[in-house]
Parts: C-alpha cells; sequence; structure tokens
C-alpha cells in the first residue's frame, strides 16, 4: 500500500474483487452462466452487512420506535435514529434533524412537491426541471402545477446531454419557485455542475432540490458544499433496502413547512379541537416508519464508507473507460450520453437491433442489463428513440464483466445478422 | 444460444428485416393503437372490411422489438381474408399459445406460420411482445378501446 501510486491504475488500487466477496447475490448462475449484473442504476446488490443487520432487527430487536417504555422499543429507537445519524454524516447535514425518513426518492420528492407547494406556490408560478429528469422529478411537479396554475419549465441539454449553463441563466426569473435538478443523470450518466447551478439559483434567492438517487453510491456527496436546500435519494441504489429513501432538507426550509401525511408519530398533542405538530423530523414521518429499512441503510452506509469514496470514483471512472473504448469499437453502435463529466452509464443504440431484443440475448447470456426508457421518456424524445440498452456499473463490477458484456453483445448481432 | 434461437427463428428474423403489409392503409373502417409502455412498442393497425365481415385489407405501421413487429407482419399475412369472428378466434388460440395455456402442438395447427412464435412462451416478459399487435388488431375489429396498453 506504500509504494507510488501513480505508477499503479486504479483497477491496482481499489480492491473490487474483495468487494465483490461482500456481495453474496453477486455469486450465482442465471440461465447456467456465472452473472454479471449491470443493472445498478435500477438497484444496486446489498452486502451481507445489510442483509444480516435488518435480520438481527427481526430476529432481536424488533419493536416500534418512539413509543414504548420497555427494553425493545428504546433499542428499535436508538437504532432508527443512529441510522439517521449515519446518513447525516454520510452526506455532511449540519444537524440530524434535517434528515428524514421516506420510502424512496420518489416520495421524497412528492413530499417536497406538496408541502413546499401548498405554502410557496402559487398561480403564475414556475418551477424550473431540467430535460433529463427522472419521471420522479417530473410528475410531481406536474402534479402541482395542475393543483395551483404554475407553470412546469424545462432546462434543456445538449445532444452531448450536458446542460448549457447560459441557457439555464436565462431561465432563471423572479417566477421561478423551485429548480429541481438530477445529480447524475439514470441514462445519460451526465454528472450536473450542480454546486454550480444551486449558485446560480440562489442568487436570485430560488431554492434547489437534488435528486441525488444515482449519485450517492458513485461521487463522494456534501449537501453543504453543494447548499442544496433538498437533497433526496434512495436505499436501494445505494447498497440498502429496497422502501426506504431520504429526504434531506435545510432546517430552515423544513421548519417552514407543512406536514405531509397526517398520522401517529409526526403530532405534539392532538385533541379533535386542534393538533400541535411534532418538531422535524417526526413532523413528517407519520406512522409506523420503515425501521428495518433505516436500520438496513444505515448499515449500508457505513459498508460504503469503510471504503475511500475518492478510490470507488477512479475505479468506475476507469471501468467506464474501458467499456466506453469497448463499445465505440462495435459498428453501428452509438452511445447515448458523452457528457465530459460522466459517471459509470453506458446508454447505447444499436442500428437494426431493438434494445428489447438485446436485453432478451444478454440475459440468456447471464449479462443483466436493463433496456428501455429507464423512466426518461424526455430523453428518448431528445434523440427521438424509444428505448436504450443501459449498462450501468458499480464498484463491485470489472472489467470481466464488460467482456462479457462485449461477447454477449456480439452473440445478439450474430442473431440479428 | 440454443434457446435464443428458438426464439428468435428465421422466419421472425426475417420478418423483423422486411415486414410484409408495413404501411397505413386510407381507407380503411378499423382502426386502433397499441403501446408498450415498458419497452415503447407502439403500433397502429388498419383493418379494412367488407360487407361481409371479411377482412379486406389488413395493414400496420409503427416500431418497436423484432418480436413484436414480426408479430405483426405475420398476423397481417395470416389474416387477411378471413372473416371477423375468424381473427377473434385466432387472437384467442394464439393468445393461449404464447402464454403457454395450451399446447403449441395443438393450439398451433390452426394457425399455420404463426407456430413460430410457440417459443416466447419461455420467455415471460416477451409475451408482451408477441401479443400487442394481435391485442391492437382486436381491439380495432372491436372497437372498445382505439388506444390499448399492455399495462
Amino acid at each position: 500500500m506504500n509504494t507510488d501510486i501513480k505508477t499503479q491504475t486504479p483497477t491496482d488500487i481499489f480492491n473490487a474483487a474483495k468487494a465483490r466477496l461482500d456481495f453474496p447475490a453477486l455469486h450465482q448462475e442465471v440461465h447456467g452462466r456465472p452473472l454479471v449484473y449491470l443493472d445498478n442504476a435500477a438497484t444496486t446488490h446489498k452486502p451481507a452487512s445489510v442483509i444480516e443487520a435488518v435480520n438481527r432487527f427481526y430476529q432481536r430487536d424488533n419493536s416500534n420506535v418512539h413509543r414504548g417504555v420497555h427494553y425493545l422499543s428504546q433499542k428499535a429507537t436508538g437504532q432508527y435514529e443512529r441510522a439517521r445519524e449515519t446518513v447525516k454524516r454520510f452526506i455532511n447535514a449540519s444537524d440530524q434533524s434535517e434528515i428524514i425518513f421516506t420510502r424512496g426518492a420518489t416520495e421524497s420528492v412528492n413530499l417536497i412537491a406538496q408541502t413546499y407547494g401548498r405554502n410557496f406556490i402559487r398561480a403564475g408560478d414556475e418551477i424550473l426541471i431540467s430535460e433529463m429528469e427522472h419521471h420522479s422529478n417530473i410528475v410531481p411537479w406536474q402534479i402541482l402545477c395542475e393543483q395551483t396554475g404554475a407553470t412546469l419549465k424545462i432546462i434543456p441539454f445538449t445532444d452531448s446531454g450536458e446542460i448549457d449553463l447560459n441557457v439555464y441563466q436565462k431561465l432563471l426569473n423572479p417566477q421561478v419557485k423551485l429548480v429541481g435538478i438530477v445529480h447524475l443523470s439514470n441514462t445519460l450518466g451526465t454528472i450536473n455542475p450542480v454546486t454550480e447551478m444551486v449558485k446560480m439559483a440562489h442568487a436570485q434567492e430560488i431554492p434547489v432540490l437534488i435528486d441525488g438517487a444515482q449519485s450517492v453510491a458513485h461521487i463522494p456527496v456534501d449537501v453543504q458544499a453543494i447548499d442544496a436546500d433538498f437533497f433526496v435519494f434512495s436505499g436501494h441504489k445505494v447498497f440498502g433496502p429496497t422502501g426506504i429513501g431520504v429526504l434531506y432538507g435545510k432546517l430552515d426550509w423544513l421548519k417552514q413547512l407543512p406536514p405531509y401525511q397526517g398520522g401517529g408519530d409526526m403530532i405534539h398533542s392532538v385533541t379533535f379541537e386542534k393538533t400541535i405538530y411534532a418538531d422535524v423530523p417526526h413532523k413528517f414521518e407519520a406512522g409506523t416508519p420503515n425501521i428495518a429499512g433505516a436500520i438496513g441503510l444505515g448499515a449500508a452506509l457505513e459498508y460504503l464508507t469503510s471504503w475511500s469514496m475518492d478510490e470507488i470514483v477512479r475505479y468506475e471512472d476507469d471501468l467506464l473507460r474501458y467499456a466506453t473504448a469497448k463499445l465505440r469499437n462495435v459498428e453501428g453502435l452509438s452511445i447515448i450520453g458523452e457528457a465530459q463529466a460522466k459517471a459509470g452509464v453506458l446508454s447505447f443504440a444499436l442500428e437494426d437491433i431493438h434494445p428489447h431484443d438485446i436485453g432478451t440475448i444478454l440475459d440468456m447470456e447471464g449479462v443483466a442489463v436493463r433496456t428501455g426508457h429507464h423512466c426518461t421518456q424526455p430523453i428518448m424524445d431528445h434523440y427521438q428513440i424509444p428505448a436504450t440498452t443501459r449498462a450501468s456499473l458499480a464498484f463491485y463490477n470489472n472489467r470481466a464483466d464488460i467482456d462479457a458484456l462485449m461477447q454477449a453483445l456480439q452473440k445478439a448481432i450474430e442473431v440479428f445478422r | 444460444m440454443s434457446e435464443i434461437r428458438e426464439l428468435y427463428q428465421e422466419l421472425i428474423l426475417d420478418h423483423n428485416r422486411n415486414p410484409q403489409n408495413f404501411k397505413p392503409l386510407p381507407g380503411a373502417n378499423h382502426h386502433s393503437e397499441g403501446f408498450n409502455p415498458l419497452c415503447g412498442d407502439h403500433y397502429h393497425i388498419y383493418i379494412k372490411t367488407d360487407e361481409n365481415n371479411i377482412i379486406e385489407k389488413i395493414t400496420f405501421d409503427g416500431k418497436g422489438c423484432a418480436i413484436s413487429k414480426a408479430s405483426a407482419s405475420l398476423m397481417t399475412s395470416f389474416l387477411k381474408g378471413k372473416t371477423v369472428e375468424e381473427a377473434i378466434r385466432a387472437f384467442e388460440s394464439f393468445h393461449d399459445v404464447v402464454t403457454g395455456k395450451i399446447d403449441p402442438e395443438t393450439g398451433m395447427a390452426e394457425l399455420g406460420k404463426l407456430a413460430v412464435f410457440a417459443g416466447v412462451r419461455d420467455f415471460p416478459v416477451r409475451v408482451k411482445c408477441a401479443s400487442l399487435a394481435w391485442h391492437t388488431m382486436k381491439a380495432a375489429l372491436t372497437e372498445t378501446e382505439t388506444v390499448i396498453s399492455t399495462e
């Protein structure tokens, strides 16, 4: 480890083989072939420590939180709140109460759309999002626009898959009451310059929501450095369980927002005449939360912290370059999304072979990719294609996975030639 | 590779490359539009029936995977000259075969060339691709809905 790092490739520095051993589901055969899992943008696999944490909770500690005086309830509450603390540290929030547990990034966006919307959006206002948003950062705003008479405005991207900041600058005006931007595009792989975009919005006192569903597992995230007003992500895309997600909000904002749902655990006191709501974050967590999910997410983030995020970035970038070079050699293949700042998402289209057919043939070779519009139909419309094939990487992937992808792709081409 | 060939038989690949009846149909008296939102398959089916309820002409256009396109191509070739009742019966036989409800040996006898789609039953997620054109055709003839979706 003390040798000169410069002489080593990222592949040498980062021990992906060791990481791979931590993920039990990666070690299986599919259709008689070793599984090659390249669908990490859809969901990541879970390390044994996460599976064990969830299992242990149900085996030993199962109880409801914030309610009982009994031993198990206190234990469950402690673990649930420790998970909140872990999330806070992971994204560098300034206060633990800025972390709200939700069902996922989708619910987090909906929560902001409905609560911020109720207090701050009126007819004639504008909500500004980008052309490369996931449907989960489009539809909640469309619903809000229908409810309020506000207008949804779109920041376009260039054919390489980058947001033109000059166009963005022109779209910012006093009517805009919120900007929503994806941090890392699940279809294009583009890493958007969110810090700069937040700064530009803040110059006109416009708050910004960042959709970090894809970024948290692949690039370092510091919500204070970004200066995001709201930041959302899902647990299952960062090696945690499904059904748990996070909404980060600046405390000042969260205090100004009304509750999202009403119910137990979000109140201070209830009478039929008047209910006093609990403080943040509990005000936004009505009902019994996904306790095991939160604990599992905490375990996932602790697991990820045991690695160096900078090394993960370098390793995945090396793998992305390796895969990109290989794909560029395939005749008739075009890569969709070629931003300068790009993470391990490889969307591509092959002349005359529909992605769905590629997906089936790859699957028979044990290679799991996603085919379709990836819940980003406006991106498909931009390139005038119905769908893409998408291979998306995680730090447990390696060059052999890319080689297997290329071999399977050759088989698809043979079938259709 | 053999399972893949079972699905992507030469006839399917041929019809994907050179689809038959792949054009709009001016003067059609039945039309429907079919979507598979999951993968973006999107087709129109155009049908002209005569006064005896016989399918005089049937065409399609749109975009989609090899299975869906070949299925539409072979279906339109197969249904030309059939009565509306025969078309609906064929829909049911085809559907039962690709979903594995009936044995392809028996069910496909009346379906002729369409037997090539029997392999689809081993690929549950692709059943929708094979049956999209058929659902769209049925909707066009029965006119219950003009836009249908597999979801």
